[in-house]
Parts: C-alpha cells; structure tokens; sequence
C-alpha cells in the first residue's frame, strides 16, 4: 500500500492516480465527494448536485467523477483524443469562495503540474447552457497552451438568478492525465499502475466500447424509438411537475428529482438524436427549447424546496 | 499637489476588454473629479490582465469654496413659507439678512459651501465609478451584489503630496481600500506596500510585472523578431494578436518552436488559423522558402528550464491540432482532386434561408447572374458561370465545417486541385470581398463577376421577401453587401444601370426601393471619402443615377470646382439666377425657358452673355455626352465672369415687358446650361 504521504509528492502514474489526488484534494478542501449520477448525461453540469444545488440560498461544496456522453463525439475509438464517453471531474461550491482560483492551482498542483514550471493562465471563455437555461462568466484555464479545465462563476441557471453565486470547476480528465503523463493516444494512457500485476489501459477498457457505441450512435439507434423515448420523457417530466404537491397520504411532498431525471433523459436523447443526423438546423432550435422548457420547470420548483432554501424539511402532518 | 494613484486588483479581465477599460476608468474619474470642482494636470491609465490602474498628476488638494445668494418670501409672508425657505438653504433665522426689495422687504439667504478635501471627493467618485462601471459584461461573485468584470479583490487609492502618502478611506461591499497590491501571480504572489505612482510601477517591475500594456507588445514584437531572426525566419505581423497578447500575460516570455516537417505542406492559411484563432500563437515565415515554418508563443512566466516545458506542452498541443487539420486537408484533397461531386450534391441539403431556398439554388441563381454581368466587367462569361458554381463548394469540406474562417481561402485550393483555371480559383477565394470598409476590393474580372453576382444575388433576394434592414437591425448584412458593390462598381469602374443588372437578380425586387437603398449607402461611403452629402444629392437628382461611376465622376468634378473661389461665386451666380427666375415665374404664372433674343439686348453685358452662353452651351453638351466632367465644370465655369458682369449692370425688371421677359428667358439659359451637370438649387452656400 502507498501512504496517503506518497500519493502526493511522487509524479502520478496512471488516470485513476489522477482521479484519487482529485478526489483526496478536495476533500481535504471539505467538499463531499460524491459518486456519479446514475444516468446518461453529456456533462458533469447535469448532475444535480451542480444543476440544482447551484439553486437557492443553502451553502454547498461537492466534488465528484461524471462520465459523461457526447454520441456525435465518437470516433469508433481511433482519435486520440476524441470519445463518446469519458469523464469529467466537477468541483461545485457556494457560494462561491475568495481563494477559488488559488485552491483551484492547488488541485493542478496535486496532480503534477507544478504552476511554476508550467504556464497556466485564465483565457476568457463564457458558459452557457442552453439546454440548461444557464450561464456564466469565467475562463478556460490553459496549461502550456491547453485547455485544461473550465472554471465559471453561475449567474443564472434555468433561468432563475444565482444568489449566492456557485463557483464551478470542470476537469477534462482524459486530455489532463494524457497531458500529465505525457500520452499521445488516450487509449495508450494506463488506466490502473502500469507496475501492477494485471496493467490495465484506457483502451484495454474502452476500445471496444468506443467502436460499438460509435456504430450504434451513428448507425443504428432506432430514431423512432428514440424519438417515442423523447417524447414519453417530456411528458413524464411534465406530469410529475403538474402532480399535486400532497400525497395519497395528504403529505406534501413535491418531487423536483424525479422530473429532473426525466429532463436529462430528454437531453440525453435529444444528443442521440442529433448524432443520427435526423434533427436539420432550425428543428435543433426548437428541441433545445423544449428541453430548456422542462429545466426551468424543474429549477422552478426545486428553489421552493428546502434543499435550496436551507429550511428544515416540513414534518409531515400527523397520523399521515 | 497631491498625485492620486488608483489600483483595482481582479480576477483575470479578459484581453479584449482591457483598452476600452482604461479609458473608461479614465474617464470617469477625471469626470468626476472636475464636477466635484478639482483640477488636474494629466491622467493616466493601465492595465494588465489582473489590474486596472490610474494615475492623476497633479491634483489640488480641496474644491474651492462658493458661495450662492437665495431670495427668500417676503418678511411679512405667512410663517410656512419662511420655515420652508430655511429647510431649503439649510439656514436659521439668525443667518438670514432682511433687504429692501421692489415689493417690499425680503428676505436674502447666503449660503457658503465650504470646498471639501481631495480625499473625500476622491472616495466618492471611486466608489461610483466602480459601482457604475460600463464593462460589456459583468457578474456577481459568493454572497455580494457587487458587479465587476471578474470578482475584485483589493483596490489601492493613495493621495501622494510633499508631506507622504495616505490611504483614502473607502470601502465597498467588504472591500477596504489600502495600500498594498500583489506582483506576480506565482513569481511575486506576496504583498507590496506602496507610497505612489512611482513606486509601484517600479516595486511591481520588481515583481515581475509590467504595467504598461504598450511596453508589453512593445517587449513581444522586439524579443520574438529577435527569436525568428536568430533562425532566418521574420515574424508575420499581427497587431490584432499582439494588443490580445499584451493583455493575457504580466510578464512576457516569447518561445519559439518549429512546425513539424510533416504539417508543412498544409496551406499557410491553415497554419496561421490554427495557431493564431486557437493558440494565439504568432506566425513564423521562413523568407528563403515563403513558408510558415514556426510560431512564437508567448508565456506569462519565467521558469528554471528556460520554458522548455512550456514549449514542449505547446508543441504537443499545436501538432495534435495539425494533425486533425490534416487528415480533414487530406481527405479533402480526394473529394476535390474527384471534381467536388458530392460538395455540390450536399448544397442542396443545406438551407440558405426558407423562403430563398438551399445553397444549391442560390449558388445557381449567383451563376445565371455572374454570367450576365461578365461583360459588364470583362470577364468570360462561360468561366464567370463556372467560378460562381465552385465558389461555394468549400462550404462542404471538413476543414472548413472545422473553421469556418478559411472559407474561400480553402476554396480556391480545391479549385486549383480540381484542375481548374486559376482565374476559377482565383474568384472562389475572392468573391466575399469586400467584407469590410477597409478590405481590398477583387480587381480580376472574374472574381469581380462572382462578387457582385453573389452580393447582388442576396440583394435582390431579400428585398423580394421583405427582409430588409431597418433602423439598426441587419441581420442578413444587406448594408454590408450594398457598400460592397459600391466599392466593386467604384474602384473597377463598372459602367452600368444598375436597374437592369436588378433586373437580372432575384425576381420581385422592388428597383426602385433598392436603387435608393443604394443611394443611402453611397452617400455614407463618398461622405466617408470626404465629399459633400449636398453636392451627392445634386448629382443624384440627374438623370442616369443608377450608373454609379457617373455619378461619382459628377461629384467628383463638381466638388473640385466648388472648392475654388471661382467655383463658390459661379454658385452664386447660379442660384441667383435661379432663384429671380423662380419668382418672376410665380409672380407672372408662366415658363420662362425658351426664345431669348439677342437683339433686345439693352447693354454690352447682354451681349456678352449672349455670347458665351452661345460658346458654353455646345461646349458642355459635348463634355457631358463623352462624360468628361471637369471639362463640363470648366465649361460651365466660364459663364461665372459674364454672369457677375451681367448681375452687375442690369435689373431685370424694367417696365418695357418685352426687355424684361428677354432677360428672363436669358436667365434660363443659364439655369438649362447648369442643369446639364447637376441640380445646383440642392448644393448649400
């Protein structure tokens, strides 16, 4: 076993190695470091605990992995570096604290990037999310000329003001570890200790993957399913939205969660759909609305919750 | 004399945004100042990517004092209206003084304003410029509702006189105002304590900060030619990029680094889109060669292996790059080196605009169109209709789907590898231009035919759908396309009536309407270019002003004549002329514009007239019909001294009716021989 001691000061050796230094360093900057969203989403962003919980007054600071999907990204796994699946690394805190950029350093720092042999520098870039009704200011954090990470302060996300303001880190993991452990081809990179008694690489992991979803992505995806798919979400983000607040029981719970679930999957489906080249350029406009529609709708009432306000969750009424 | 310096210490500003920053700080301070009743002897403003700094010399240290006379109610007006007169200046009833007025005793107020100290004007004016700061886009940052550009994190304000210098006091949203500052992010990040303006630039030198943008891009463009000089090559000159580059970095470092070998067969224009829209890397031209064969970049920090990670990390990022260039160059190549086929095939998949159709239509109506223009402009028709069919065809490679930037530059590298004339290919780079005021304009008759055809083409098109500009809003750009004919018609003085090239375009155009909307679009260029908006509106009111280059040439000439003495009184005689006419013409309710007679000539000024009018009449006709304009102004011109002679010596109006309606019919010669080149009733003075 390394010690913890050793992690930090020895040069990272593989991409969980990065991913651990990450997930240790902001933990020790008192994040709770969550584990992915359980569902296909194309960026670490739609992940509640960014989209919704950058929402309302109640402080916040959560890191965590996202794989994350872009079907129009895939290259059958032969880019190196170009996927359909990969990860982000997401860093979310409100609000947002004084020392962002400077705990930010300490991250590359703890991943081998030592700012003071390397040329990191904060490129202007502003964030926005249509499909997400967000947006924000910020930069791309560039390391000898790469984009290494993206770094926004929230003003708005779907469509509601951010007050306090949420500062949101996102790492491409797969190009920062190529870089830091100097890989050309992301499917070369070790995936576990190149040292260990079974070494694994990204592409002993993903290759194939990569080949089968690209051709299903492409080629093979049922748009009329997919589309039937779009549109049974939509309707079940609506309906869970349009549910009266109280129970059967005559409880009040509204459920912003599970018609959040229902707007990614739409969006996640709109992505497949766009990859399968069925969606022309004026129709593209009216999907992203759609989606939009159903975030907003979402954030709408999830700000009236207590997890966005900080207000104790109302005690059921008695004998319910 | 106190000097004031001001730091606003952030987040990184974004480069674009730094200058017009620094004048606005500028600005609004002095502003500010001067309203408050101080002077100054000079400002100066700086800015790097983390701060945004102002130093005024010379300052005086307090407002003046002033001192303003109230009149009050009458001293027997009932008792609100006294108290109301004392909330209004402020004064009791001992400080008023009671003076005799016309209407009886009044009361008189005097109120003196003491003038207020630097300090606290100083405080006042930062604190609302920062609050009211026009950045282009600002945001909130944790819990505050302060705005800046990014969030702000310490702001310097030090009044510096002869006794030392002092903090002034100001504090916003949790921000205290103080005296010290930090160098360089990670070569000099501890705190500095400074006294003036002085002793910051320099303690901040120290730490490896330069303030001064322009001494950055002086530093950039001096050590990277000095870089490319070292391995023969010179730097391609980019002031855009330098001034962007000036404002990303505190301390410049340029590294240079070499192309690899096998991306150097990849047109130049996709090594310098590459590297300057994505790197923001500088372009090195090997001379011996004509290549790019380099790049400069410019780092933010000095490092223990002299940048070598630095340089390695951008070479490895700008070869992947390259490498994706050149696989979509290379498959590219194959689809044009096969006669471009499937490009064409795919415009008709792509909607140019619903109601006008797909790229594949428009890019048949642009070649119908270039066709009919060739003549105009010299060029072979068959080879117009076939650059206009090519034109577009990049719009379907990869590269260009990659950046966008490179359309028509790529386009006419297909062309020539599809094995087409240059002067093809030629017109597929060429036909956007011109874009901007100050792009050059296609001058090789086929580009010039694509270009007009293609501007012409969205021209008419979005007349006939109603989709014209009105007040600011020009989504298509349409007055963008019209001074782009202008300046193609202008500069390779293509004679022709621009209603029937119309004609040729997209069908259900209003002419008319469109004719004016060219007119409008002249009268800002040729104003732009320094010629009179009365002198354009006289020409525009002749006959044949849909030829652009003879309305020019008119203006031209007129306006060079107009700018003489000579010029100014034959206006003069002009007008009068005219203008006795008119009235004589109301007055009696007829025309007068034909059979003047010498023989009732009273006076050998008559004569005279009579006489040159005779030798100028004939001599204009003919200049006007060889569209020769200075020899018509001159022509003109000469009737000034007779005419001045004539006005001087006879009254028109004499009781003998018949010497009187001669001289009227005289005038109006005068007034035919001057509509013969322009309506000088519309030319001012």
């Amino acid at each position: 076993m390394t010690s913890p001691k050793d992690v930090q000061t020895a040069k990272p050796v593989c991409f969980q190695d990065i991913i651990l230094r990450l997930q240790s360093y902001w933990a020790a900057q008192g994040c709770a470091v969550l584990q992915p969203y359980d569902m296909e989403v194309g960026a670490g962003t739609f992940h509640p605990a960014t989209t919704l919980r950058s929402l309302g007054a109640r402080p916040w600071a959560a890191a965590y992995v996202q794989p994350s999907r872009r079907p129009t990204d895939g290259r059958y796994g032969e880019n190196p570096n170009r996927l359909q699946h990969y990860y982000q690394y997401q860093v979310i805190i409100k609000p947002s604290p004084p020392n962002l950029q400077d705990l930010y350093l300490g991250s590359l720092k703890a991943i081998g990037l030592d700012p003071m042999i390397h040329d990191v520098r904060f490129v202007e870039d502003d964030w926005e999310s249509p499909t997400l009704g967000a947006w924000g200011l910020g930069w791309e954090v560039w390391c000898d000329g790469m984009e290494v990470s993206q770094f926004t302060y929230f003003q708005q996300v779907g469509g509601h003001d951010c007050r306090p303001v949420s500062g949101e880190l996102t790492y491409g993991l797969e190009r920062l570890a190529m870089y830091v452990l100097g890989v050309e081809h992301v499917m070369d990179m070790p995936f576990n200790d190149p040292a260990s008694a079974i070494p694994l690489t990204y592409g002993d992991i993903f290759r194939q993957a990569e080949r089968e979803y690209s051709r299903w992505n492409f080629e093979q995806a049922d748009t009329a399913t997919l589309l039937k798919h779009f549109e049974d979400a939509e309707a079940e983000c609506a309906r869970t939205l349009d549910a009266a607040e109280a129970d059967s029981a005559g409880r009040n719970i509204p459920m912003a969660h599970p018609a959040y679930d229902q707007a990614i999957k739409a969006s996640h489906l709109f992505n497949l759909l766009d990859a399968r080249g069925v969606i022309s350029v004026t129709e593209r406009q009216a999907y992203i609305g759609r989606v939009r529609a159903l975030a907003k709708r979402c954030a709408d009432l999830f700000v009236t919750t207590s997890a966005a306000t900080g207000e104790p969750l109302p005690a059921f009424p008695a004998g319910a | 004399m106190p000097d004031l310096l001001i730091e606003l210490f952030s987040e990184e500003i974004p480069a674009r945004m730094q200058a017009r920053a620094r004048e606005d700080l500028k600005k609004l301070v002095t502003d500010g100042l001067v309203t408050a009743g101080l002077t100054y002897a000079s400002a100066g403003a700086f800015s790097t990517p983390r701060r945004l700094v102002l130093a005024v010399e010379g300052l005086t240290a307090h407002s003046p004092t002033t001192r303003e006379e109230r009149k009050g109610p009458r001293t027997d007006a009932p008792e609100a209206a006294l108290e109301g007169f004392l909330r209004s200046t402020g004064l009791t009833r001992e400080q008023l003084e009671a003076r005799d007025d016309k209407k009886g005793q009044v009361w008189f107020a005097t109120i003196e304003k003491a003038g207020r100290p630097a300090a606290e004007i100083v405080a006042e004016v930062l604190d609302a410029t920062i609050r009211n700061f026009p950045w282009p886009k600002s945001m909130r940052w944790g819990s505050g509702s302060l705005r800046w550009v990014r969030p702000l994190h310490g702001v310097i304000c030090l009044l510096t006189d002869e006794a030392g210098a002092e903090v002034v006091p100001l504090e916003i949203e949790g921000i205290t105002s103080g005296n010290t500052t930090r160098g360089h992010r990670f070569m000099a990040p501890d705190e500095i304590t400074v006294s003036g303006f002085d002793d910051y630039a320099a303690k901040l030198r120290r730490a490896k900060v330069m303030l001064d943008s322009a001494e950055r891009a002086a530093a950039i463009r001096q050590e990277a030619a000095n870089l490319a000089f070292a391995r023969g090559w010179e730097i391609v000159p980019d002031d855009g990029l330098l001034t962007e580059v000036a404002g990303l970095v505190e301390w410049p470092v340029p590294l240079m680094g070499a192309i690899e070998d096998r991306f150097l067969t990849l047109p130049p224009e996709v090594l310098q889109t590459s590297m300057k829209e994505h790197q923001k890397f500088f372009s090195a031209r090997n001379p011996k060669t004509g290549r790019i064969e380099g790049f400069v970049t410019v780092a933010n920090i000095e490092t223990p292996d002299h940048g070598e990670t630095i340089l390695k990390g951008n070479q490895r990022v700008l070869a992947a790059r390259l490498s994706d260039a050149a696989f979509f160059w290379d498959n590219d190549l194959r689809e044009a080196k096969s006669g471009m086929g499937d490009w064409a095939d795919g415009l008709k998949s792509v909607t140019f605009q619903s109601q006008l159709g797909s790229q594949a239509d428009r890019v048949a109506r642009i070649a119908a169109l270039a066709r009919e223009i060739a003549p105009l402009v010299g060029a072979d028709p068959e080879l117009a209709e076939q650059a206009a069919k090519v034109a577009k065809l990049d719009l379907r490679s990869a590269m260009v789907g990659e950046f966008p930037e490179l359309q028509g530059g790529m386009g006419r590298h297909y062309a020539l590898e599809a094995g087409l004339p240059a002067a093809v290919a030629d017109a597929a780079r060429d036909h956007y231009s011109p874009l901007g005021p100050s792009d050059d304009v296609p001058s090789a008759p086929v580009s010039v035919a694509v270009a007009l055809a293609d501007k012409l083409d969205t021209l008419t098109g979005f007349w006939a759908i109603g989709e014209k500009p009105t007040g600011s809003k020009d989504p298509f750009a349409l007055r963008r396309a019209a001074l782009g004919v202008i300046r193609l018609v202008l500069s390779n003085k293509v004679r022709a009536n621009l209603s029937d090239v119309f004609a040729k375009g997209y069908p259900g155009a209003d002419a008319g309407e469109l004719l004016a909307f060219f007119h409008d679009r002249l009268k800002v260029y040729l104003r732009d270019q320094g010629v009179r908006h009365d002198i354009i509106d006289a020409v525009l009111a002749m006959p044949g002003n849909d030829d652009l280059v003879l309305l020019v040439n008119r203006a031209v000439a007129l306006g060079e004549v107009l700018t003489t003495e000579n010029g100014t009184n034959l206006l003069q005689g002009l007008k009068r002329a005219s203008n006795i006419l008119t009235q004589a013409e109301e007055k009696d309710g007829v025309e007068y514009s034909f059979g003047a007679d010498e023989k009732f000539s009273e006076t050998e000024q008559e004569r005279a007239l009579f006489a040159a009018l005779d030798k100028a009449e004939p001599a204009i006709r003919e200049a006007v019909r060889l569209e020769d304009f200075p020899a018509a102004v001159q022509g003109i011109a000469t009737l000034r001294a007779p005419i001045d002679a004539f006005f001087e010596a006879v009254q028109i109006n004499t009781d003998n009716q018949i010497v009187r309606r001669n001289r009227l019919n005289l005038l109006s010669r005068i007034r035919e021989a001057g509509r013969l080149i322009a309506d000088f009733g519309r030319i001012e003075g």
